[in-house]
């Protein structure tokens, strides 16, 4: 089959690989109709995430029909059409019983690993490095799902590939994001970065009643679809951050702030950007903090931090005593996708919610090299690519 | 015989100027050592005058050049590696050693010239390749909500899990 395969930092193949097969009872095999690539494969693609190898099939945001089904698996048929969540779970372990999906105890092949460097595994995800349990990911003609009898959200016939995919990953992301901050009326939800996670957050907010949502970004497109849901918009290019919140807020802040950007931010201030750069580059630091430092700077005491950017291990001067002096709470983690399920299926099935807004380029498998430069230099107005493992032309939409 | 269509997609996700790109990185670090720990040698080399410290110095630079154009966005690294070529050519036409062995001094130079045109190139090339150009997509008419903003803004108040709340439903101030 044909799948996108990382080679080494910044260079990602689309090769012909063997075909998956059912390895333990409760697996199933999907063709993959439709998959995407996600702003955390660019961390993936810049080799700031630890424990990648050749040969790695990437990508954790896909969809398609069974195929196959093990023996054990009696939650699935062949014919069944199928997101996958990007997070691997068993459904059984003291975790997954209360719906922390994402710290499943038993997915996580790999977790002597992941024990070493967090203190404690997460759960197993798809082409996200050894670390996560270096299970195949789903850019890719077929993939393996393992714990495939609870690792899936079936999805309605009258709901489109364009519509359904992102219930795999970006949509419940950012909604988790805006639902952790528990937002109330009065409130001003201020999101950092406007890529698809961030575009998620934003619209996500707007369904749980902010009173304001504030998008921060440098890139025009990204800024006039977060304008498109109604958030006011701050190119930290063109203006300072802090005073415009400020400005926006009576000068109090904002109550929540959303970091929807992670380990590779940019700062609009040069000195900051350059010293992170370095740190990063001399692998002093994995990450580049500089949303979070202004998220701490710019929040209401008593407000919200939520964290859905993914971090890979340390960062430096992070104003903790500012954190604690504010006494803000700070809400992260990987998304429990299959917690959100049945709240974002109906949202979407009574036409609150449209996910395929976010999609800018439709390309087949093949266009997956190009697409992850496209993507990552932001060329042709790039903000998410979908791509289909079985077409043969391109759409820009 | 059937034959496999042929793709017109590019196979890898790097260009012949990412390759080039990366090949000068390696460069870099290769000089950058050679300059940083065998300084005495490679002057001896090169027929130039031994400066330990300067040459250190050099290497130092060649070294952070490498690792700067080893990074997602190689460009600014190869320029200044370009700029500390412009360095290199003075340094060599300036510290040649009258004792020293002027067939190997004309060799660096012609080599550093070559390298200096190749890093200018590779250069030009990776920030074009990097440009943002046409006009900005304006994506102002996606707003995700098929019923429109008005329709749906609180649509989901209240969905906010006991877990997740932060504070009480009941709060209000202790003296009240």
């Amino acid at each position: 089959m044909k799948a996108l395969v990382w080679h080494a930092p910044q260079d990602i193949r689309c090769d012909t690989v063997p075909d998956p097969e059912i390895e333990e009872g409760r697996d199933a095999i999907i063709k993959v109709t439709s998959c995407a690539i996600c702003g955390s494969d660019l961390h993936l693609f810049h080799n700031f995430i630890p424990l990648m190898k050749p040969g790695d099939i990437v990508g954790h945001e896909m969809m398609g029909e069974v195929m196959e089904v093990g023996r054990d698996n009696h939650a699935l048929k062949v014919g069944d059409r199928i997101v996958v969540p990007f997070t691997i779970f068993c459904g059984s372990c003291p975790q997954c019983k209360k719906q922390n999906y994402s710290a499943c105890e038993r997915s996580n092949r790999n977790g002597e690993f992941a024990d070493k460097m967090l203190g404690h595994r997460g759960c197993g995800a798809f082409g996200y490095s050894a670390l996560t349990g270096g299970y195949p990911g789903g850019q890719a003609e077929y993939l393996r799902v393992p714990f495939a009898d609870t690792t899936h959200i079936k999805i309605p016939e009258t709901m489109s590939d364009e519509q359904a995919l992102f219930l795999g990953d970006i949509l419940p992301t950012g909604w988790q994001a805006a639902v952790q901050c528990d937002i109330e009326p009065t409130d001003t939800v201020a999101v950092w970065g406007c890529g698809p996670v961030g575009q998620m957050a934003i619209r996500s907010a707007i369904l749980l009643g902010a009173k304001q949502v504030i998008a921060i970004d440098r890139f025009p497109e990204r800024l006039s679809m977060a304008a498109a849901a109604g958030a006011i918009t701050i190119n930290y290019e063109d203006e300072k951050v802090i005073p415009r919140l400020n400005d926006l807020t009576d000068g109090k802040g904002p109550e929540k702030c959303i970091d929807a950007v992670g380990m590779e931010a940019h700062s609009g201030m040069l000195a900051a950007h350059l010293y992170d750069r370095t740190k990063q580059a001399l692998m002093l630091e994995t990450d580049r903090p500089h949303v979070l430092r202004e998220m701490i700077y710019a929040c209401r005491p008593a407000g919200v931090l939520s964290i859905p950017g993914v971090y890979a291990g340390l960062s430096d001067h992070i104003p903790i005593g500012m954190l604690m002096n504010k006494g803000l709470t700070v809400r992260t983690g990987q998304t429990n996708v299959n917690r959100w399920t049945d709240d974002l299926i109906r949202m979407i099935e009574e036409g609150l919610i449209d996910p395929s807004f976010v999609i800018t380029h439709t390309e087949p498998l093949e266009a997956g090299p190009e697409m992850y430069r496209v993507f990552q230099q932001k060329r042709d107005g790039c903000i998410k690519v979908f791509l289909k493992p079985d077409a043969l032309s391109s759409t820009r939409h | 015989m059937t034959t496999e269509p042929v793709s017109t997609y590019r196979r890898s996700s790097m260009t012949s100027v990412d390759q080039a790109a990366r090949g000068l990185a390696y460069v870099s670090l290769g000089l950058g050592v050679a300059e940083l720990f065998f300084p005495g040698a490679l002057a001896k080399a090169l027929g130039i005058q031994n400066r330990p410290k300067l040459l250190r110095a050099y290497g130092a630079r060649e070294i952070a050049a490498g690792i700067g154009a080893l990074q997602p966005n190689p460009a600014p690294a190869i320029w200044a590696r370009a700029a500390g070529d412009v360095v290199d050519l003075a340094a060599l036409v300036f510290a040649r050693d009258e004792n020293g062995r002027r067939s190997a001094t004309s060799a660096a130079l012609f080599a550093v010239t070559a390298i200096t045109i190749a890093d200018v190139v590779v250069a030009f090339l990776l920030s074009k390749q990097k440009a943002r150009t046409g006009p900005v997509r304006d994506y102002s008419h996606r707003s995700g909500f098929p019923r429109g903003i008005d329709a749906v803004r609180g649509a989901a108040a209240g969905r906010t899990p006991k877990d997740m709340r932060v504070a009480p439903e009941d709060r209000q101030p202790a003296h009240l």
